[in-house]
């Protein structure tokens, strides 16, 4: 697979705090790959840079074989950048943004209207409402239409579900996929775990770094063998009781119920016993089927 | 070039669809010169005058007889010297005269309602010049060139021309480029392969011509409402203006690029604007009357200089040559503005 976006230990500050700290990952021709992490985790300041808007302090990027800094005229038509809010003119409809954003590329809708096809199909019923009248979902798929009408051969999309409703981030992440079968690289933001598993890679950032970089499955499956479930009637001291046990790495809520990090000598139905001893009830502790966000709660504590 | 007529058309939607703001672009140039021109002046009509005769001679009925007949005066009649306070105090007159005749030489006092000090010089002036006219053996013959009827709309039409301009452009171009930073689609301009200069022309030029259209209404209004006198030095004041339109949305790309939020570019050329604009350019104070300090500030006050290039023009109908000095300025601050906001736009596209 050719690499399209490689970055080399890429490091930015504003001032005192760092944004950015050394990072490096390279993506592959038609590969979706996600970036997930918290809000300031630095994702934007990433995005910004390979949108060409801003220059990193340390490092480099290249994009298409094309540096960032140097060549960013030459890189930009070959970009397509859907910033985190859905950055469109609100009081322009529906036709004249994307006929504008069309100008803006000097291309023709028409001609690429095959690319944005699936995904303008819906906008097509009411060209003339304003960008500003339409709702989350329908000013995504706006806003990514108009990213897509100059068929770029890298998207970049900042925080594309933000603010979306279910329905459509779902559908969201269907067109993606219809995207990818274009040979579009397509680099994702989220801060929502559960969509990183739609990725093919994920990077998973936090405090201007990358924690680790691989594809959903490999990442979870290091974490589930020693992940349990943990529930009684008293969920607040049974928290308590099990961060105090030497065989428990780490205890975090999740969901309704309490995930445990085990250590090699983890004994649920030990612990279990010791816990009923003491006057707990309901107790109930199970092996527990480990996703990203337990990755990524791991990851971040590791790093204390 | 066709993406920049994209940029001018996209423009031009936005201002359109803006109704509230281009019904208030349009209108209050209109206001502001009808209201300055016929309501608001400096002149004093119809002073109401009241006379204290104690004994008529030939010469206190002469000198009566001319207040009746002159129309600035509206005389009341014969008071009682009892009366005058409270016809005073009422506001039912505005000044009094006092005729005493002692062994045939005529005195005269004048009492007059001081309540709004330039109203009162005014009518002490207008009065006095009605009793003395026979008494002075070598009148003073006035000429006043220019402004022969002395109207203050005359004046005013360069001052408001200069704060509109400033108003309108400096405003609504730093507010709707500090738009599309808030919305963020000024990334999305930026990351397209257009270059920032078409960008900045892209929204320099549609409010250029939405200037042009406010220049020609108030040209319009003028020449023809407030009666100034059109030659050929419309199109000197033509000329004159497009340069200070210019330098004015520079200005506004300057104020644009150092602010942030609509609301702070707003008030920024709101408050860095039309206050020394009102205040300092000679709009309605006279530069000459300021404290030295103040004149000083005056001089970089853009529109001081437009006001007074205007007045020759406009007023004195001066040619060309006369305001050299006016336009070598305004030049040379347009092309400062230009430079500065160019450049840090540059600066602020690519951090």
């Amino acid at each position: 697979m050719t690499t399209v976006v490689k970055v080399s230990d890429i490091s930015k500050r504003y001032g005192k705090n760092t944004a950015l700290d050394n990072i490096s990952f390279s993506v592959g021709r038609g590969e979706l790959f996600g970036i997930i992490g918290p809000d300031g985790a630095g994702k934007s300041s990433l995005y910004r840079i390979l949108a060409t808007l801003l220059l990193p302090e340390e490092g480099k990027v290249e994009i298409a074989g094309l540096d960032v800094v140097k060549d960013f005229r030459k890189l930009r038509p070959k970009i397509g950048y859907m910033p985190e809010r859905f950055s469109l003119y609100q009081d322009l409809t529906v036709r004249e943004n994307l006929n504008f954003f069309a100008s803006l590329f000097d291309v023709s809708v028409k001609k690429n209207y095959d690319l944005i096809a699936p995904i303008f199909g819906q906008l097509e019923h009411f060209p003339d409402r304003k960008a500003g009248a339409l709702s989350g979902g329908m000013k995504q798929k706006l806003a990514l239409s108009c990213a897509l009408i100059h068929r770029p051969e890298i998207l970049l999309l900042d925080e594309p579900t933000t603010g979306v409703d279910a329905v459509s981030r779902n559908e969201f992440w269907n067109m993606l996929a219809g995207l990818k079968e274009h040979g579009i690289t397509i680099l994702v933001s989220t801060s929502y775990m559960d969509e990183a598993t739609k990725c093919d890679q994920i990077a998973m950032m936090n405090e201007g770094q990358i924690l680790d970089i691989d594809t959903p499955a490999n990442l979870v499956s290091h974490i589930e063998e020693n992940l349990f479930n943990a529930s009684a009637h008293n969920m607040f001291k049974l928290l308590s009781e099990l961060r105090e046990m030497p065989q428990v790495e780490d205890c975090y809520t999740f969901g309704s119920t309490l995930h445990i990090v085990a250590r090699s000598d983890f004994n649920p139905e030990e612990i279990g016993n010791s816990l009923k001893n003491i006057g707990m009830q309901n107790v109930r502790i199970y092996p527990a089927k480990g996703d990203i966000e337990d990755l990524f709660i791991k990851l971040t504590r590791n790093e204390r | 070039m066709a993406i920049f007529g994209a940029l001018v058309k996209k423009e031009a939607l936005h201002i359109l669809r803006d109704t509230r703001t281009m019904v208030i672009t349009i209108f209050m140039p209109l206001v502001l010169l009808l209201l300055f021109g016929f309501a608001i002046s400096t002149e004093v009509n119809d002073i109401r005058i009241a006379a204290v005769v104690e004994k008529h001679t030939c010469e206190t009925r002469k000198i009566l007889e001319r207040f009746r007949v002159n129309e600035y005066f509206t005389f009341l009649g014969l008071v009682a010297p009892t009366e005058t306070e409270r016809l005073l105090r009422s506001g039912r007159a505005d000044a009094v005269l006092f005729l005493r005749s002692d062994d045939a030489n005529l005195k005269a006092q004048i009492m007059v309602d001081a309540a709004n000090p330039t109203i009162a010089q005014t009518v002490t002036a207008y009065v006095g010049g009605v009793i003395n006219k026979e008494e002075i053996k070598s009148p003073v013959l006035t000429y006043t060139l220019y402004n022969p009827q002395m109207k203050s709309s005359y004046n005013f039409v360069p001052g408001i021309m200069g704060m509109i301009f400033i108003l309108i452009c400096a405003i609504m171009t730093s507010v709707s480029i500090v738009r599309e930073k808030e919305n963020g689609t000024m990334n999305l301009l930026l990351v397209s392969p257009i270059r920032p200069a078409t960008i900045i022309l892209g929204k320099l030029v549609p409010y250029f011509l939405l200037s042009c259209v406010i220049l020609a209404i108030m040209l319009f209004i003028s020449y023809t409402l407030l009666g100034l006198p059109l030659s050929a030095s419309i199109v000197n004041v033509v000329l004159l203006s497009f340069l200070y339109i210019i330098l004015s949305l520079s200005f506004g790309l300057l104020v644009s690029t150092i602010a942030d939020s609509q609301l702070t570019a707003l008030i920024g050329s709101a408050v860095i604007l039309m206050l020394p604009v009102i205040m300092l350019s000679g709009m309605i104070f006279p530069i000459d009357n300021m404290p030295v300090f103040l004149q000083g500030v005056s001089c970089i006050i853009p529109a001081r200089w437009y006001i007074s290039a205007m007045r020759k023009l406009m007023i004195q109908q001066l040619d060309a040559a006369y305001i050299f000095k006016e336009v070598m300025i305004l030049t040379s601050m347009t092309i400062v503005l230009l430079v500065l906001s160019i450049r840090k736009f540059y600066s602020s596209s690519r951090k």
